[in-house]
């Protein structure tokens, strides 16, 4: 409402890149089953039930499809670990998203709920899944209705359920109501939830989901964004993919790019060739910092991501590279802050985030994380002591223990910790909370101490946790 | 990855230590004395990785790094490292996470000198807290039902107790409520964690979080002494320690007997030790006398008597009855030992054959001994087949039950239900069929394609063909649960039953479900019609000619008899040996006459229950925990039961008081203690050669197993009417709290007795069209109950199904004994 | 005792029968329960544990693991304040000062005439659009305090603020509880059908059908 910028699709910004995923967000009724036939909507469909399901399974392995969720592993390879000869299996999409600065997949479920529900049933065909469970995080209302309709329609149409375009092909696809808690987009947690359990994540290995994942049956867990990929590699096939984007990271990706820059959107973005500058100052990006600022520093890959700096900004959108300098792309989410910006104050936010959505399984995230937001919060109420900043960093090597993935430190000669980190959790989710606080001591040291008064004498009651003002 | 069965090398601490397949790590660390701490992990539980506390440093070959050893498989050349920097560093960690909202209030908690957190804090932590912040708070203890309270404050979140109710138990009322930090175990509001296996979380809780009210603040760990003994409360005779300060016993805990409880126990085996705590307890025998404390032969009060007076008139009461008018009621609460010396007085002493330890709900000793016996661990075989022909196990034998329950729901077993009414396990049973009282023994023959599956009432074709289709398909071993399942449906259906699936599947074993504390080892020692010690019968009076004076040649009574006997006038001394005839018979206005016919009455009990209240002589006996000798439970195990305190008063062991009476009588029993008795014993029983007191003591743990068993006599065929048309069939059966006189006398129990209603399947209350909670006659043979009803598709069609001994009503009023079924009319009021 | 009413109850059977084993309906039910009274009601999880095959504990152990649902009553209308990071660069935390002074309550309270619920919530998704708010999970993105003066003004006079946001939303903005105002639906004749795992012994049998190349996609031309 009050942004310089309202396109229909909120937050999309057309850069005239390559249009894999987003080629429907410039129609205001685009999330509509007659918008999508109109514009190649299914073709992707009609191609692969043509072949038999191995044909397809292997068009998407050839694509070299990296998972959109974060870890980035190719989807191609994970639908081939189903062990042989175990049925019923099961597809999940994870549409949970949540990890702070990422925007992409509600996007993707508001606006072309279709091609999401066309990626769903080629997934399905090529690997004999019986069932789709469509995992939607509960708090996206209009993502839920949209998907809701777009199914009844499809229903009605005959595209999905018995009988798939009057061919053999049958499955239904359940929309499915999240309520709440970050940790259900771990995969494990999600097959929890989707069991109707608390969203608390399995220890794995010994058992991926792909092996035992919902009802013990073998389930594959893909993004929403990477199954949204699907039907354009079905229709255009997996070379014209490959010829976007890098070799190791081919085809395009949707980065959410947020803070302070000049035009903060959601991009098409060619992966591993664009670099972040391009990205931050390009004219058909972000248009560089706000007015008058300049880079302080950003998140390259949502909140769990180590920050990067100035000397970063050549890097390419690629996961090896942006892994080696000690960060990871994780889920696209960009978050850009100005010199304006208070990095213990940031952090602190960073992380009581990690305190609150803990889901409580493994003791040193239950406890580490919310000493550590206690902590912060401390010292920001100005009750900080000179040895917080050791015991922060002893609390982090406590959760992740070893060097952390952090960037390198010109100055300082420090190298950079490559991703990704160690833990003595369950799950990634502990050790993400320690990101922001290497980061930050590492480069902001001083932050800290200028605002640790210097004595040790604290209240107790100083440290109930609470808002650092603002 | 290792071949089938063979174990896998892996290195600890720089030995080579042989692991067995798919062995978890932390359990081949500590098999082979390597411990590691941990906090959730618990071997009868499956493994969460949840409290972190077992990280160990592992290298599978791409260097070190830290792991869960709870679950984490043994590999061929895994190599651990539990002692390394990184290792201990993580350990430190996680425990300093542990304590950082722990309250540490060690000085007024229970588990203060037995918390793993305590413990593990002194052994491994760094020693001071760096957690200057405000700690988490809940509201202190709240109770999750009558016996248990819940600290959440000193809770780490472990999984234990919620895996327990769950996994375990299958009582899921308690949770984790909220998440990450807020997280806490709770109950529903308003629905407490009713289960009857509630205790076992306390146990096993590695914190103070959860306290079981009989014990808090009784006593500190420090000042307690145990030993490791039997439960005698039941006949599954779970492995217990009992724990005592200051000559009281305090506690009683599960032990890990792996062939037997795997250190779980109901609560009633639990509290029970309350009872033997209790000031009712008797504490002197009692004499017939008048209120002025004078002992007078027809004096309408009990008054005390000091041990010799009061042995005196029993000895001079059965020195002169003739040896058929003596009879011998009771003795399933008794250890081996007395109950031998019990058997050696009645049968070798005083001659009679009118000896029961059985109180008419039993079984016929000849078939529980003759039938192929099977044990626990084979009844729960992974993929095995269960048939139940009995009552509900978890009513009845709760040990007995959580085994089960794991084979069913855990290791693949099939359950095979024949009962009138649901059981515990139904949920889980792949076939679970409500019999009318009086037909099993139709229903088994119809599930081998005999007989007509239509004459049998309330079942479907289909529902006996897929049953029997299934034991036809049976690929591991059929074991058959076999016990009592209605007080009011006598012996004979069940054990035609038993014989037609032991003709049909003779590798078919059995596993007895008779309850009644010590009954088994009652049954081997000779207390049972017809019976010598030693599973032998009175054909093989041979073996006893070197130690005793006499054996009874003619079958005796078993107790209906011997009570009927007595009814009529025909019995001069009745002998009840902690037998309450007013509350364990099943046809009450039996007993009652019995009692009020019979010449002189002595009991031998621990507390003046209504039967012994009604006795002549009243002699006090020793409790379990009281006495050293053995066990027999229902697999024929013998296990050490173990001395811990001292009897209150004069009461003295059972074996005691019948080597006394028959110094009395001028015979010798050749017992001055219970080793002299094991002597005899291994000397005149075949079963029992091989079962020295010193072998019993090297295997307190397990126990062994008695083998062998007598000659499977076959009673004949009960007939059984036709079922009246305007009547339903009774079915009386136990709850696991009643008004018993031990249950009643442990305060923590007393309160949790149900109470009953008569239980109508929904079309047969529809047809008479009653109301729920509407009070109704139940018009049995012997009388009247006024009951509410209530509707229940868990009982079967053509039935009315009551517990026994509740305080609101007393069913086994309207039960006759002498008819195979209860046939009762329903009367509006 | 039933708590849902019957259409309710109708829906929740169709809800379950969606799922290969009923539990992992709690969810959707408890969204379902909350719909019909605004909160989560004893007598709402009671009647879920036993359509569900679960026990009332569960269902509150698995339901208070998540925000979303309530288990006391709230406002009309929750007013859900981002204040994570991307928000906070571009002033989440002022928007978020701004909703309690002007409703008069701190995140976590609600307003004394039950109208306004005010949560300082985590990342919900339109980060590129900070600062945002929701209410009753409908989207508000580059929020100023006005804009939200505006919101309340709207809710206040009972006209519907939804089309404020930006987000393509439109239509009624329903009261607290009402996630979705359409529902996904599964005509019986066009159902593939749900089969519990056990049941299932092999791959689909178009597997086998479709492994050859087949040419007769049909269906309806868009
Ligand atoms: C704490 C945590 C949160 C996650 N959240 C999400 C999420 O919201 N959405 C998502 O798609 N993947 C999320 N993931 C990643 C998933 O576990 C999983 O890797 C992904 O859904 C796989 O899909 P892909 O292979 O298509 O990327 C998360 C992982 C962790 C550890
Ligand atoms: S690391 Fe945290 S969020 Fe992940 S499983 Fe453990 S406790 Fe749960
Ligand atoms: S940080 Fe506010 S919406 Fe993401």
């Amino acid at each position: 409402m009050a942004g310089a910028y309202t396109p229909h699709a909120a937050g999309f910004v057309d850069n005239g890149g390559p249009k894999v995923v987003s080629s429907r967000f410039a129609y205001e009724d685009s999330y509509t089953l007659e918008r999508s036939l109109a514009t190649g909507g299914y073709e992707g469909l009609r191609t692969a039930l043509v072949r038999p399901p191995t044909d397809v399974h292997a068009e998407v392995r050839d694509a070299t499809l990296l998972g959109r969720g974060g870890a980035g592993f190719p989807a191609g390879v994970k639908w081939g670990f189903c062990p042989e000869g175990v049925w019923p299996r099961y597809l999940v999409v994870n549409g949970d998203e949540s990890e702070p600065g990422t925007y992409k997949d509600r996007l993707l479920m508001e606006r072309d709920p279709h091609q999401l529900i066309e990626g769903c049933l080629i997934a399905c065909y090529a690997l004999g899944l019986s069932q789709c469970f469509l995992y939607v995080r509960g708090e996206m209302a209009l993502a839920q209705e949209r998907i809701a309709s777009a199914l009844n329609e499809a229903y009605d149409a005959g595209y999905v359920g018995r009988n798939v375009l009057g061919t053999d092909f049958s499955v239904d696809i359940t929309l499915h109501w999240g309520a709440g808690a970050y940790i259900v987009g771990e995969e494990t947690a999600l097959i929890e939830s989707l069991e109707g359990n608390r969203g608390m994540p399995r220890l794995k290995p010994p058992y991926f989901p792909a092996a035992i994942g919902l009802y013990s049956q073998p389930t594959i867990v893909n993004n929403v964004e990477t199954l949204a990929n699907v039907p354009w590699i079905l229709a255009n096939g997996a070379e014209a993919y490959r010829r976007m984007g890098s070799e190791s990271s081919p085809g395009t990706r949707l980065f959410a790019v947020s803070g302070h820059v000049r035009r903060p959107g959601v991009y098409e973005v060619e992966q591993g060739v664009t670099t972040f500058r391009d990205l931050f100052y390009g004219d058909n990006f972000c248009q560089g910092i706000r007015d008058g600022h300049e880079l302080k520093m950003f998140i390259p890959g949502g909140g769990s991501s180590p920050w990067f700096f100035e000397e970063h900004l050549d890097l390419p959108l690629e996961a090896k590279d942006v892994g080696a300098a000690g960060s990871m792309l994780g889920s696209g989410a960009i978050v850009v802050m100005d010199e304006t910006t208070d990095a213990v104050k940031a952090c602190h936010r960073i992380v009581r985030f990690f305190a609150r959505e803990s889901c409580g399984k493994c003791s040193p995230c239950r406890e580490g994380t919310s000493w550590e937001e206690k902590i912060l919060s401390r010292i920001l109420d100005g009750y900080g002591r000179p040895s917080d900043i050791d015991l922060l960093l002893d609390v982090g090597d406590n959760i992740s223990p070893g060097p952390y993935p952090v960037a390198a430190h010109p100055d300082e000669g420090l190298d950079a910790v490559p991703f990704p980190p160690r833990q003595t959790t369950i799950c990634p989710l502990g050790p993400s909370s320690v990101a922001p606080i290497t980061s930050t001591i590492r480069r902001f040291r001083h932050e800290f101490e200028a605002k640790i008064i210097r004595s040790d004498s604290i209240p107790v009651s100083a440290a109930a946790p609470g808002e650092a003002g603002s | 990855m290792s071949a089938e069965g063979q174990d896998v090398q892996i290195t600890v601490d720089g030995e080579t230590v042989a692991a067995r397949p798919d062995e978890l790590l932390i359990d081949a660390c500590e098999r082979t004395g390597t411990y590691i701490p941990r906090f959730c992990h618990h071997p009868r539980m499956k493994p969460v990785g949840m409290c972190r506390m077992c990280l160990v440093e592992v290298d599978t070959g791409r260097g070190p790094a830290l792991q869960p050893s709870c679950m984490l498989p043994c590999t061929p050349g895994m190599v651990v490292d539990t002692e390394s920097e990184g290792t201990r560093k993580a350990q430190d960690g996680v425990l300093e996470f542990l304590l950082v909202n722990h309250p540490l209030d060690c000085p007024v908690c229970d588990k203060g000198g037995e918390c793993p957190l305590q413990d593990q804090t002194m052994a491994f932590g760094p020693g001071e807290s760096r957690f200057v912040e405000e700690k988490r708070h809940f509201e202190k203890p709240i109770p999750v039902n009558d016996n248990v309270h819940l600290d959440r404050e000193r809770c780490i979140l472990c999984d234990r107790c919620t895996r327990f109710a769950d996994e375990v138990a299958g009582d899921r009322l308690i949770h984790f409520m909220d998440r990450g930090g807020q997280t806490q175990v709770n109950t529903f509001p308003e629905q407490p964690f009713s289960s009857y296996f509630s205790g076992n979380t306390v146990q096993i809780c590695p914190v103070g979080a959860l306290t079981a009210a009989p014990y808090r603040f009784k006593a500190r760990p420090w000042d307690l002494d145990e030993v490791e003994s039997t439960s005698t409360l039941d006949s599954v005779g779970s492995r217990i320690a009992v724990q005592s300060s200051r000559d009281r016993v305090l506690r009683f805990q599960g032990v890990d007997a792996d062939a037997v409880n795997w250190g779980w126990l109901s609560d009633k085996e639990r509290f029970v030790f309350e009872a033997y705590d209790h000031e009712d307890r008797l504490v002197s025998p009692l004499l017939r006398g008048d209120a002025l404390g004078n002992r007078t032969l027809d004096g309408d009060q009990l008054v005390a008597a000091p041990w010799g007076e009061a042995l005196t008139v029993v000895a001079e009461v059965l020195r002169v009855a003739p040896a058929d008018r003596i009879a011998v009621v009771g003795g399933a609460r008794m250890t081996n030992e007395s109950q031998y010396a019990w058997a050696k007085l009645a049968k070798g002493v005083l001659g009679t054959d009118h000896v029961d330890a059985q109180l008419g709900d039993g079984l016929p000793a000849e078939v529980v001994l003759g039938l192929p016996r099977a044990t626990i661990d084979q009844a729960c075989t992974p993929g095995g087949t269960i048939v139940l022909l009995g009552p509900d196990p978890k009513e009845e034998l709760g040990s007995l039950y959580l085994r089960l329950r794991h084979a069913v729901v855990h290791d693949g077993a099939t359950l095979i239900e024949l009962t009138s009414r649901r059981t515990g396990l139904s949920d889980h049973a792949a076939h679970s069929l409500r019999v009318l009282p009086g037909e099993v023994s139709a229903v088994v023959r119809s599930l081998f394609g005999e007989g007509s599956p239509a004459g049998v009432v309330g079942l479907s074709t289909d529902e006996l063909r897929d049953a029997g289709a299934t034991l036809a398909a049976a690929r591991g071993p059929v074991t058959v649960l076999l016990g009592r399942p209605s007080l009011a449906e006598a012996a004979g259906p069940v054990v035609d039953a038993a014989l037609g699936l032991h003709d049909s599947l003779p590798d078919s074993t059995f596993l007895s479900l008779l309850r009644r504390g010590n009954v088994h080892g009652a049954l081997d020692m000779g207390l049972a019609p017809g019976m010598l010690p030693g599973r032998a019968t009175i054909a093989e009076a041979h073996r006893f000619v070197d130690h005793w004076d006499r054996v009874p040649t003619e079958r005796g009574r078993d107790t209906l008899a011997t009570l009927n006997a007595a009814a009529a006038g025909q019995v001069d001394v009745l002998v009840l040996l902690g037998a309450d005839l007013l509350a364990d018979v099943p046809d009450r206005d039996l007993a009652r006459r019995a009692l009020d016919g019979a010449g002189t009455v002595v009991a031998v009990d621990l507390f003046a229950t209504p039967t012994a209240a009604q006795a002549d002589v009243v002699l006090p006996a020793a409790a379990p925990t009281e006495v050293d000798g053995s066990f027999t439970n229902l697999e024929g195990r013998v296990s050490v039961v173990s001395r811990k305190v001292t009897p209150p008063g004069t009461s003295r062991p059972d074996w005691m008081v019948a080597a006394e009476l028959a110094d009395r009588l001028g015979a010798d029993l050749g017992f001055a203690s219970t080793d002299d008795v094991w002597a005899e014993l291994a000397a005149v029983s075949v079963v029992h050669a091989d079962l020295s007191p010193e072998a019993l003591v090297a295997h307190t743990r397990e126990g062994l197993l008695a083998a062998g068993g007598s000659e499977l006599e076959r009673p004949g065929p009960t007939d059984v009417a036709g079922r009246d048309a305007y009547g339903l069939r009774l079915v009386a059966s136990r709850s696991m709290y009643d008004t018993g006189v031990l249950v009643g006398h442990s305060p923590s129990l007393a309160g949790l007795a149900p109470g009953t209603r008569a239980s109508l399947e929904p079309t047969d209350f529809a047809r008479y069209g009653v109301t729920e909670g509407e009070v109704v006659d139940l018009i049995g043979p012997k009388g009247t109950v006024q009951v509410a009803v209530t509707a229940d598709d868990g009982v079967a069609k053509g039935t009315v199904h009551l517990y026994v001994n509740q305080p609101n009503v007393d069913v086994c009023e309207i039960v006759d004994a002498a008819l195979p079924v209860t046939e009762v009319r329903v009367g509006r009021r | 005792m039933s708590y849902f009413d019957p259409t309710n109850e109708r829906t929740a059977r169709e809800i379950i029968d969606r799922y290969p084993r009923p539990r992992s309906a709690v969810i959707p039910l408890l969204h379902l329960a909350q719909e019909q009274e605004g909160w989560v009601t004893p007598a709402a999880m009671i009647q879920i544990a036993e359509m569900t095959g679960t026990t009332a504990a569960e269902v509150l152990g698995t339901g208070s693991f998540y925000e979303m649902f309530k288990f006391h009553p709230v406002g009309t209308y929750l007013v859900n304040v981002c204040t994570n990071v991307s928000c906070q660069l571009l002033g989440g935390e002022e928007l978020l000062n701004h909703v309690e002074t002007t409703l008069g309550v701190k995140a976590g309270g609600t307003t004394d005439d039950g109208m306004f619920t005010v949560e300082d919530v985590e990342c919900v998704a339109a980060c590129t659009e900070a600062p945002c708010f929701t209410v009753n999970y409908r989207y508000f993105h580059r929020a100023s305090t006005d804009d939200f003066d505006e919101v309340v003004a709207d809710l206040r006079d009972g006209r519907s603020p939804i089309e404020r946001g930006a987000a393509g939303d439109s239509g009624e903005l329903p009261a607290h509880g009402t996630l979705g105002r359409i529902r996904q639906h599964m005509p019986d004749d066009r159902r593939a059908g749900v089969v519990p795992p056990e049941q299932v012994d092999g791959a689909p049998t178009w597997m086998a059908s479709m492994a050859g190349a087949s040419s007769d996609v049909g269906g309806e031309e868009g």
